[in-house]
């Protein structure tokens, strides 16, 4: 087997890098604009001795992988704003019980059913916090198709590696454009650890990682969504037991921020640099090739846990500027790990940014003192 | 009776040509009278029928999300009724059938349970068109849809189309009926008999689809009518829980329903499906056995 070039839209390649990556079972229920992913699926798993279901909605979808999960395969869903946040319940069980899963959100314009045909980041922020309670989460972000392959495959990795829901945070742009791409023979497969004899079910491993008890592999794991003792069981009016299970839980992500990292780092010595993730890539990208070792860039691949550490790379920055389909939500978290000053460049409605637009910031950023100031474009 | 002459939803919409829902949907409202309020799910009907300047509706209207509309719906009848308007203002609900019969079931068993005063509408096209003809619970077996692709590992939708109506009237609705957009003045009479009744209706319409099913969308009412002369889809009444009025027909065999429509054209081409189409004819025999629908 050889590598095989073709030309697809970002959600038919996200679907073949998941099954580059062995997932094998996905559930999922239509809506725009991530429905090509489950319509791909749904054509191509049953080729693959896979399973395709098409649930009810979309929290039986996120449900259903966390079951399909613990029966010991790769799982699966796609959705976009109004399913994601349907999820929200599922995916903080998910988190709490460590099932691996991967849901990729094509993201369109929010709040509620907003512009389901057009591109957003807004939901970037719920990604990381939308569930109650504290946990961490791992998100990427393509902004290619190639991407849409490359990172799905980790995705998967990531999911099994550290033992937790992985978001695929896309967006309607990525999603249905038509680009080259690489469909490769091999992809990496890093398995989840399964549990060994003698092993506690929720007792953590050196990287703070519990081993996984497969159902039916004879383990007799308990799972549930209360706060639990290392053997599994509930231990609900335990203080210790439920800050020592939260922080652990939080810290085998957050601990690990350099090596879940995955950025671009351009022109680090530059004054002005911009920081973008997503669709915005492609215009930054554009900018920085018209005008040659002129801006800084730092393109995030993976947003959460956030690479705070790249920032440091930018050595001379003045100030950082950031284009964004929302209101400035990474701004935000940007903002937290840095004094240097920040240009938000919020855009809605659906349409990239500009080169001129992205311009137009880079004038407000040469002057800029303000800790956070927002261009109007 | 209600004035018929009244025209609540608008032409200049921007639903395919030869669309049923939208026909149904006018009827409908004919049928439904004045003093209507529409409670609308996300699907076809929703974002065909109101976007600026086409907006078609001249009633009172929201858009509840895609799950919610009988919960909705209840909290306006709830209201509507502590204010003691609830005898002028009559409360209506367009679901497709992914919004009713996948989706938005737990809402509507618990406004059934609760025993609202409201009508529920399922424009029944049998698939979500509006994401791009994709299967729902309501699509029936063998059709080929996105996401029940016929091929070499299936023979399209490999599930049956569920009974949805019986589980409303499990709830003990005290009117539950089953229409056809091609049988319209069936239809109007239904939905009066809905708005007369007090507590929650629910009307199944069957919707052909022109353009998620696959026909030229001259022959919409024609399909709607083949569906009914060959059992695979009943006209019937329900009334407290006893079946009250079935539409008989002479019956046809399914081939030509199914052979007019591209979502069945897997089983007739490249060679003709006789085990899967008698299956399909069983689902027919059943229909016309339990509802006594044949004309001896």
């Amino acid at each position: 087997m050889t590598d095989k070039t073709d030309f697809l839209n970002g959600n038919v390649a996200c679907a073949e890098g998941a099954l580059a990556a062995g997932c094998r079972f996905f559930a999922g229920y239509p809506i725009t604009p991530s429905t090509e992913v489950a319509e791909r699926m749904a054509l191509r798993l049953p080729k693959v001795g896979g399973v395709f279901i098409q649930m009810e909605d979309e929290l039986a979808s996120a449900a259903a992988i966390i079951g399909g999960s613990w029966a010991g395969a790769r799982t699966m869903t796609a959705t976009s704003g109004p399913g994601f946040s349907l999820m929200m319940e599922n995916i903080g069980y998910a988190t709490f019980t460590e099932t691996p899963i991967v849901i990729v959100n094509v993201q369109r314009g929010g709040p509620s059913t907003g512009q389901p045909t057009m591109a957003a980041q807004g939901d970037m922020l719920q990604c990381r916090y939308g569930s109650h309670g504290d946990y961490s989460v791992i998100a990427l972000s393509p902004s290619s198709v190639q991407e849409m392959y490359d990172l799905t495959v980790k995705a998967f990795n990531l999911a099994d590696r550290f033992r937790t829901p992985v978001f695929l945070m896309t967006d309607e742009t990525i999603g249905h454009m038509r680009e080259k791409i690489t469909l490769h023979s091999n992809v990496e497969i890093i398995p989840r650890r399964e549990l060994k004899e003698g092993e506690l079910p929720c007792a953590p491993d050196e990287n703070g990682v519990p081993g996984f008890g497969t159902f039916g592999m004879g383990h007799n794991v308990h799972i549930t969504g209360l706060t639990h003792n290392e053997k599994g069981y509930p231990a609900t009016d335990s203080a210790e037991i439920h800050e020592k299970l939260v922080r652990r839980q939080v810290r085998k992500i957050e601990d690990f921020r350099n090596e879940i990292a995955d950025v671009d780092i351009v022109n680090p010595d530059a004054e002005l640099v911009f920081i973008s993730y997503g669709a915005p890539t492609r215009t930054v990208r554009q900018l920085l090739n018209d005008n040659p070792d002129t801006y800084g860039h730092l393109n995030l691949r993976i947003v959460w846990p956030f690479p705070d550490e790249s920032l440091l790379a930018f050595k001379n920055a003045k100030a950082f500027i950031i284009p964004e389909m929302n209101l400035g939500q990474i701004a935000k978290e940007v903002r937290q790990h840095t004094n240097i000053p920040i240009v938000v460049v919020p855009k809605l409605g659906g349409a990239l940014h500009t080169p001129a637009e992205l311009l137009k910031a880079v004038e407000v950023a040469k002057t800029v003192k303000k800790p956070v100031t927002e261009v109007r474009l | 009776m209600v004035d018929r002459s009244i025209e609540n939803f608008e032409c200049g919409h921007r639903a395919c040509g030869g669309c049923g829902a939208s026909s149904a949907v006018r009827m409908i409202l004919k049928g439904y009278g004045e003093n209507t309020i529409v409670v609308n799910s996300t699907g076809c009907l929703e974002v065909f029928s109101t976007p600026y300047p086409e907006t078609a509706w001249k009633t009172p209207w929201i858009h509840s999300l895609f799950e919610n509309s009988s919960a909705v719906a209840s909290g306006i009848e709830a209201s509507l009724k502590k204010q003691g308007r609830l005898d002028t203002e009559k409360i209506l609900v367009f679901g497709g059938d992914g919004a009713t019969v996948d989706i938005g079931t737990l809402c509507i068993s618990g406004a059934f349970e609760r025993g609202h005063d409201f009508t529920y509408i399922c424009y029944d096209n049998e698939a979500y068109m509006n994401t791009g003809i994709q299967r729902s619970g309501a699509t029936p077996y063998d059709a080929d849809t996105t996401t029940s692709p016929a091929g070499v590992c299936s023979t399209g939708n490999n599930l049956p189309k569920k009974d949805y109506p019986q589980i409303l009237v499990a709830h003990g609705s005290p009117y539950v009926a089953t229409a056809s957009m091609a049988y319209p003045a069936d239809l109007m009479k239904k939905v009066e008999k809905a708005r007369n009744t007090k507590g929650p209706c629910y009307i199944q319409v069957h919707t052909p689809c022109c353009t998620g099913w696959g026909f030229d969308g001259a022959k919409t009412m024609e399909i709607g009518r083949m569906a009914v002369e060959c059992g695979l889809w009943v006209n019937y009444e329900v009334i407290d829980g006893e079946l009250a009025t079935v539409k008989k027909v002479k019956r046809v065999p399914v081939d030509d329903y199914l052979k007019a429509q591209k979502r069945f054209r897997h089983l007739f081409k490249p060679v003709r499906n006789d085990a899967e189409i008698a299956k399909i004819q069983a689902i027919a025999d059943k229909n016309a056995k339990k509802y006594g629908i044949d004309i001896e």
